[in-house]
């Protein structure tokens, strides 16, 4: 398990690093919120990305893919951290990808997986219930009447929830809420009758919806994997959902950092830079601390996903884990360290920590992935 | 070789000539720290050191020709992955290893590097530091034990304070001031023998009851004049470069000290667990699970550190980072471990504690100390700023 990337990561980050410099600085993001854009996202930069292979990084080549792997994804999320570039690359290229390539019956694979590498159709996973991240919690029942399973059931805070062609739903076929047994995935088309969807603003403009299905009728053909057996199949995903959204959390985190390191080194008061202070220079001393240590689980864990590793859970929860915690100190620290600019819209400081927050919550923060990592640990 | 014969032949190796006792957690009284008069409370440890030392893997990376292994970093690393694997114990301890080799590799004449490289290696010779004084601290440079050029010799008037176990070491590695003109560009390094006349070492007791540190007095002592490393007044240089060892050591050192009591985990599982095992007061499980996974990460960053070193881009600044957090990380571990075992940890001596609960007791206390020696954490924290941050005076 190697701690270094390769030179074809390493070309790939620079990549991905003039990419969204250029291409979706932080600027796009703002201009999307200011405008109240539809998608919440810039298709035309969609598609070059899905160009560029970056749509279809974790899908086997033999469906068009580039199948470069999440170290690869993880250096393309950290890139798009670091400008806040609002995009599918999480819903779609990091966490449907790999379910749908996982868990996807072979006429699943053929019909999706070519169109989501192409950049042609966008996915969702519909998986929360409540304001916090609860996999167990799930209480959206489906459920078999005559040869069809009928969806009666809300989901919240959705990624990409109303801008998704197929929705990848988490419905309770068996058991009761609390327990992770009786989940069935489902594939469910977003113009299916009984779905509606409200698109919710978030305080990071970033996509999300709620998604209400009332008697949602699907085929058999619509189940993801096995009857019942959805969580086995969801939860490598959600890990590899932790590890890469703790790379965008690590690029976000590392450029708020260093814009706060280059305000420190500007702005003067007393007659000297800020930066020259003791009592800020040992805090920037310690965010760079929580840092390292954050980039070091952030890869451990991609790599960890690549080479299916049996401790990649464990790794997954302590990249995302630590990733929350760093977001949470270093956007709050940036704010401070910036004064009064670090409090006006027009700076984009306060942007940093608008996407921190919500990006903390989702699949779960740092309590969730403590408790989770002691639980595999056996205390 | 690949790194995968190495580790493979490493461990085999290992598990040949590695006695069992030797594959226990250490106490720190039976740690080997050699000398003219080592100490061995265990019989297999002279066997186990005698082992190592024939591979040249005391000092694993050091030159063959002066008693090390030659290993690569990486090597090094494996090495010690695969110690760790076994639970060997560290064979010899020491500033000799640690702090002193890697400047007179660089610094040192050749007849230095013969003289002092392969007695270290052995555990032949115990080494002690000369940094602190009374008045130099944190600012270390204003130390003011004065060295005198005598033509035949230097004459050394002075003294030390916080030398660690210099009421046990043979030699000293010592800063003196050679020029009182000029603060950093006054300051020499010198060698001499703890034999010498007019060197004493008078023991401190610390909160912990132990006695690790001396104040240490220096009077009318004469220093061959060959004893002196690098150039005149240019022991600053050498001393910032050593402050660097001294940190990754400390840092080591109290992961190791902490190593021989158990895992906090362990610790909250056995005062607080339920029958499977699981902590049941949720405020400490996520104290003890923030705790364990600090570690977790820490220990990633030293394997990424010593791989992107290995693959030349190496981080600067890092060991001031190490130091910081390990140390830190160190006293925050016994702290939960005091919070998890409540009284039944805090026995001082006697009936009433088993020997674990005593130990951790007195290596809580101990613990302090990490933070503090080899330049506290405010100024670890300052160095980052300035050499890896970029922050300004």
């Amino acid at each position: 398990m190697s701690m270094v990337l390769n030179d074809e990561q390493r070309m790939l980050k620079a990549a991905a690093q003039d990419f969204f410099a250029t291409r979706l600085p932080v600027s796009v993001l703002r201009h999307l919120r200011d405008t109240q854009d539809a998608d919440g996202f810039d298709r035309a930069a969609w598609r070059e990305m899905a160009a560029l292979g970056w749509a279809g990084v974790l899908v086997p080549e033999a469906h068009g893919g580039a199948d470069f792997g999440y170290v690869g994804l993880g250096q393309i999320l950290e890139e798009a951290g670091r400008t806040l570039a609002a995009s599918p690359l999480v819903a779609t290229a990091l966490i449907a990808a790999p379910l749908l390539a996982s868990a996807g019956s072979a006429a699943q694979q053929n019909r999706l997986l070519g169109a989501l590498a192409a950049g042609e159709r966008l996915f969702a996973l519909a998986l929360d219930e409540g304001p916090r991240h609860a996999p167990a919690q799930t209480a959206l029942r489906a459920s078999a009447v005559d040869d069809a399973l009928v969806l009666n059931g809300a989901k919240h805070f959705v990624l990409d929830g109303h801008v998704a062609d197929e929705i990848i739903v988490v419905a309770r076929t068996a058991g009761a809420p609390g327990s992770t047994a009786g989940l069935t995935l489902l594939l469910v088309p977003a113009n299916t009758p009984g779905l509606s969807r409200t698109r919710v603003s978030m305080v990071d403009s970033r996509n999300a919806a709620h998604l209400e299905f009332r008697d949602v009728k699907l085929g058999a053909d619509a189940m993801l994997g096995a009857l019942h057996a959805g969580y086995a199949q969801l939860e490598p995903a959600l890990d590899g959902a932790c590890a890469g959204l703790a790379a965008e959390m690590l690029g976000s985190t590392q450029e708020a950092f260093e814009r706060t390191l280059a305000y420190l080194k500007l702005r003067q008061q007393f007659g000297v830079a800020i930066g020259s202070f003791q009592a800020l220079k040992h805090r920037a001393a310690q965010m760079l601390c929580e840092i390292e240590l954050t980039r070091s689980a952030v890869l451990a864990a991609l790599v960890a996903l690549d080479e299916r590793r049996a401790e990649a859970p464990l790794l997954a929860s302590l990249a995302k884990a630590k990733a929350c915690d760093t977001a949470e100190l270093v956007s709050n620290e940036a704010v401070q360290m910036h004064g009064g600019i670090g409090m006006t819209d027009a700076g984009e400081t306060g942007l940093f920590l608008k996407r921190a927050r919500v990006a903390q919550q989702s699949f779960g923060d740092a309590g969730f992935h403590r408790a989770r990592y002691a639980r595999l640990q056996g205390f | 070789m690949t790194l995968d014969d190495f580790r493979t032949d490493t461990r085999a190796w290992l598990d040949a000539h590695c006695p069992l006792s030797m594959r226990t957690p250490m106490p720190e009284e039976e740690r080997v720290w050699g000398g003219r008069q080592p100490v061995f409370r265990q019989p297999d440890s002279a066997v186990w050191l005698t082992h190592m030392v024939g591979r040249g893997w005391t000092v694993p990376t050091w030159p063959t020709e002066y008693g090390g292994g030659g290993l690569t970093a990486a090597e090094a690393m494996v090495l010690k992955e695969e110690m760790q694997r076994l639970e060997c114990r560290t064979p010899l301890f020491g500033f000799g290893i640690s702090m002193l080799g890697p400047v007179l590799l660089k610094y040192g004449t050749a007849q230095q590097k013969a003289a002092h490289l392969p007695k270290i290696a052995r555990g032949e010779i115990r080494w002690c530091q000369g940094y602190s004084e009374p008045g130099a601290g944190s600012d270390l440079a204003s130390l003011q034990t004065k060295c005198e050029d005598q033509g035949d010799h230097w004459r050394v008037n002075g003294q030390k304070v916080w030398t660690s176990y210099a009421h046990l070491a043979d030699w000293i590695f010592c800063l003196v001031r050679t020029d009182t003109n000029t603060k950093h560009g006054g300051i020499s390094f010198l060698l001499f023998d703890m034999a010498s006349e007019g060197v004493e070492a008078r023991p401190i007791k610390l909160i912990s009851g132990a006695s690790a540190f001396c104040e240490t007095f220096f009077t009318e002592v004469r220093v061959p004049k060959d004893q002196l490393v690098g150039r005149l007044n240019d022991g600053w240089t050498i001393a910032k470069e050593l402050l660097q060892h001294e940190r990754g050591m400390i840092a080591e050192i109290g992961r190791a000290i902490g190593a021989t009591v158990p895992a906090v985990d362990v610790v909250a599982q056995r005062y607080l667990g339920d029958a499977d095992g699981r902590i049941g007061d949720p405020v400490l499980r996520d104290a003890v699970a923030r705790h364990v996974m600090d570690d977790h990460a820490f220990q990633l960053t030293l394997r990424r550190a010593a791989e992107e070193s290995e693959a030349g881009a190496a981080n600067g600044g890092l060991s001031s980072m190490f130091k910081y957090y390990g140390t830190e990380q160190n006293k925050r571990k016994f702290e939960l471990i005091l919070k998890c075992a409540g009284h039944a940890v805090l026995g001082w001596e006697g009936e009433g504690f088993d020997e674990p609960a005593l130990l951790a007791c007195r290596t809580w206390l101990r613990s302090k100390g990490n933070s503090i020696e080899g330049g506290t954490s405010e100024i670890q924290l300052n160095v980052i700023a300035k050499r890896v941050l970029g922050l300004p005076d």
